[in-house]
């Protein structure tokens, strides 16, 4: 079986991890990534997982769930059930903003070429678009503007700490 | 006005080249209708009942003389020659063809327009007082904030996926003249006791099928933290906003649920987070943002020269509509002029592309190349000399702009309704008409004093009908059009919603309903009284009684 393709940091890669939803697939070995319920009940069995781990949230989670977790975690994956969802924005911000998160921040579910420039600002840097569409196609819109007006996860400052005068 | 920088152009022309895109994978088959959808929407574009609708944001209202003629050119080159002013102070044209809307939208780049935003579930158009920068009564001008939370709204890129659309409105007078309580976010300019300016923020008002008047959040905010604060609310919005039913996803319904003090606690704990960051606006900012609406070149003048005085007294024409068309203005020798879009017959709002044009050649000649399009779909001259008035008035009078009934009975504020929307359960155009032909009579409708009346075609509300002094509300009935009307509705300082009457009318009956509501009102004010005064004095039984009346 051909590898998952994600984008990583704008590059189209081979994706090592797996989704794991049961906790019957936990002893398998390999990079995964389990859902928010899984983790929060294997997480001490998970730190002898042979391979890396990663954590799906829901776009409405608290991000407190997970905060004593984030060094452990080698992604965060949001899931969004629907494009026009839009709270899996704001938690990426949170995320990466107030609580710091360094490692691989991955937007799943119903992840469009039109989403994925605002998704980049909010601080993913990996997309796993839905899988009926060209990847190659949704690496384009990473680069829909050259501007911006906000702040955002790569430009710390607004437009109005930027000007020059 | 706000001038493009080449950072400012260079975005929107990007947004230009991905509109072109988008639109072309649609074509193609590459996206599907729901995947469009807010792609199309952002960008202002609605499907109708006869073709798309493209809605072109104004900001606050202000348009130059050279936005108004490419306007007028886009009219008459894609459209069947007239646009609609809107009650957010837009634009709208109701008959492009899909595949030229990326060329429309590339034309209006050229003069820095666009629609983006207009639409969608995303931050809208900031509003704010037509009057913003000549009124006598405002704190400070508004526009700059307004500017300053256009950018930061502008592609957010937090909040392009919000529960439900969300509009802000900013107001700088004692006099609410924005409607600011009925926006998801108003934000009120006001002193402190020490005299330093700040912000009254108001959350959680609105309009449509659940009316509700704002609450305040917080009652004095630095300067400096209007974006910081902005941004906590809109996440704890879009965090917590309901998704699951679409009339319920407003900010208003979660401040309702969770009470104005357990939201603000939210909003405080976000912004704690904010504040005090690069996102504070420094002082240097909000300066440059206040340069670019700097006073025009006002000459120095004297208020009601003797060639005013001569004028008036020689055309009663003339002097009436100085009384009803014209408001004072800050600087002596000027008045603001509102060009009437509420002639008798004529959709209210609608402008041709010849009055476009006109309205262009006006704002040169008389108003700095500035004018504005008002919530109540009229437009203003702004800087009008008191010496130029009677040759003003003249021109205008030819053109049919000369109506002198802003703010009476048949200045009415009105959706486009049945007759071109497709969330409509009813036509408004033709009320209105119904309304303004039975009170023909200039005379009376001077006697009766202000009053505002508002239509909506539906539960949207696009035509504000809950705040109208009289609101009429279009409902379908198995199929049939009838009318719902509400009394005592206010958009001002004293906000209010309406009381509904009873039981709707037949689209036949509504102007002699209208009639009785005014017989009553005739009959019952005290001297110097306005119809929302003696509403508020009598109530609404004797009007109930008098429209029910068995014949």
């Amino acid at each position: 079986m051909q590898p998952r393709k994600i984008i990583r940091n704008r590059a189209i890669v081979d994706d090592s991890f797996r989704y794991v939803t049961h906790a019957d697939d936990l002893a398998a070995g390999g990079d995964i990534i389990v859902d928010l319920a899984l983790w929060l009940a294997h997480k001490s069995d998970l730190k002898n997982h042979r391979g890396k781990v990663g954590v799906q949230l829901p776009g409405d989670a608290e991000p407190d769930v997970i905060a004593d977790d984030l060094s452990q975690l080698a992604v965060i994956a949001i899931h969004f059930p629907v494009f026009r969802d839009g709270r899996g924005f704001s938690l990426a911000r949170i995320l990466r903003g107030r609580f710091g998160y360094q490692g691989e921040l991955r937007a799943t579910g119903d992840v469009l070429r039109d989403q994925l420039f605002f998704m980049q600002r909010c601080g993913f840097n990996a997309f796993d678009p839905r899988a009926d569409r060209s990847i190659e196609d949704a690496l384009k819109g990473l680069n829909d503007f050259s501007v911006i007006y906000q702040a955002d996860a790569h430009e710390k400052r607004p437009i109005y700490r930027r000007r020059v005068s | 006005m706000y001038v493009y920088t080449e950072y400012d152009q260079q975005l929107l022309n990007e947004r230009v080249a991905q509109f072109r895109g988008q639109t072309e994978r649609f074509l193609k088959g590459e996206l599907t209708n729901e995947e469009f959808l807010p792609l199309r929407l952002q960008n202002g574009l609605y499907v109708q009942r006869h073709a798309p609708m493209l809605r072109i944001a104004v900001p606050y209202g202000l348009l130059s003389s050279a936005q108004l003629r490419v306007l007028g050119e886009i009219a008459r080159d894609f459209d069947k020659g007239y646009a609609h002013v809107s009650t957010r102070q837009n634009v709208q044209f109701n008959w492009p063809a899909l595949p030229q809307v990326p060329d429309i939208l590339a034309k209006l780049a050229t003069v820095q327009m666009h629609g983006i935003q207009t639409s969608g579930n995303c931050i809208r158009n900031v509003t704010t007082d037509q009057f913003a920068g000549v009124a006598r009564d405002e704190l400070t001008d508004p526009r700059p904030w307004c500017e300053i939370i256009r950018q930061w709204s502008t592609f957010h890129p937090e909040f392009a996926f919000l529960p439900r659309k969300f509009k802000i409105a900013v107001n700088a007078s004692a006099d609410d003249r924005a409607a600011m309580k009925f926006h998801d976010i108003g934000v009120q300019i006001v002193k402190n006791a020490q005299g330093q300016l700040g912000f009254s923020i108001w959350v959680g008002g609105g309009l449509g099928r659940t009316p509700i008047v704002a609450e305040e959040i917080i009652s004095f905010l630095e300067p400096k933290y209007l974006l910081s604060y902005l941004e906590a609310i809109l996440r704890v919005y879009n965090r917590y906003g309901r998704r699951d039913n679409k009339y319920k996803a407003r900010i208003k319904i979660l401040v309702k649920a969770l009470g104005i003090d357990a939201f603000r606690e939210k909003v405080e704990a976000e912004w704690q987070h904010m504040k005090d960051t690069d996102m504070d606006l420094p002082e240097s900012e909000i300066e440059l943002m206040h340069g670019y609406f700097k006073d025009p070149a006002y000459a120095t003048l004297q208020d009601n020269p003797a060639v005013l005085q001569q004028a008036r007294a020689a055309s009663p024409g003339f002097d009436n509509w100085i009384k009803r068309n014209c408001t004072a203005h800050k600087k002596p020798g000027y008045m603001a002029v509102t060009l009437s879009l509420k002639a008798t017959a004529v959709a209210p709002g609608d402008v041709s592309t010849e009055d476009l044009f006109a309205i262009a050649d006006l704002a040169d000649r008389y108003s700095f190349g500035e004018a504005r399009s008002t919530h109540n779909q009229n437009m203003v001259l702004a800087d009008v000399r008191q010496d130029q008035l009677f040759d003003l008035w003249q021109e205008l009078k030819a053109l049919g702009f000369a109506t002198a009934n802003i703010g009476y009975l048949t200045d009415i504020t009105c959706c486009p309704g049945g007759d071109f929307c497709s969330l409509a359960n009813a036509k408004s155009i033709p009320i209105a008409e119904q309304i303004q032909r039975k009170f023909d009579d200039l005379d009376y409708l001077y006697d009766l004093g202000e009053i505002e009346l508002n239509i909506s075609g539906c539960m949207n509300a696009c035509g504000h009908h809950h705040i109208g002094n009289i609101g009429i509300l279009g409902v379908d009935k198995k199929g049939e059009e009838f009318y719902q009307i509400s009394l005592g509705g206010n958009s001002g300082t004293d906000a209010k919603i309406g009381q509904i009457i009873g039981p709707s009318f037949g689209e036949a009956e509504v102007a002699d309903v209208i009639s009785k509501i005014i017989d009553v009102f005739v009959e019952k004010r005290i001297e110097g009284e306005s119809f929302l005064m003696t509403f508020d004095r009598i109530g609404m039984a004797p009007f109930k009684e008098k429209v029910y009346a068995a014949a």
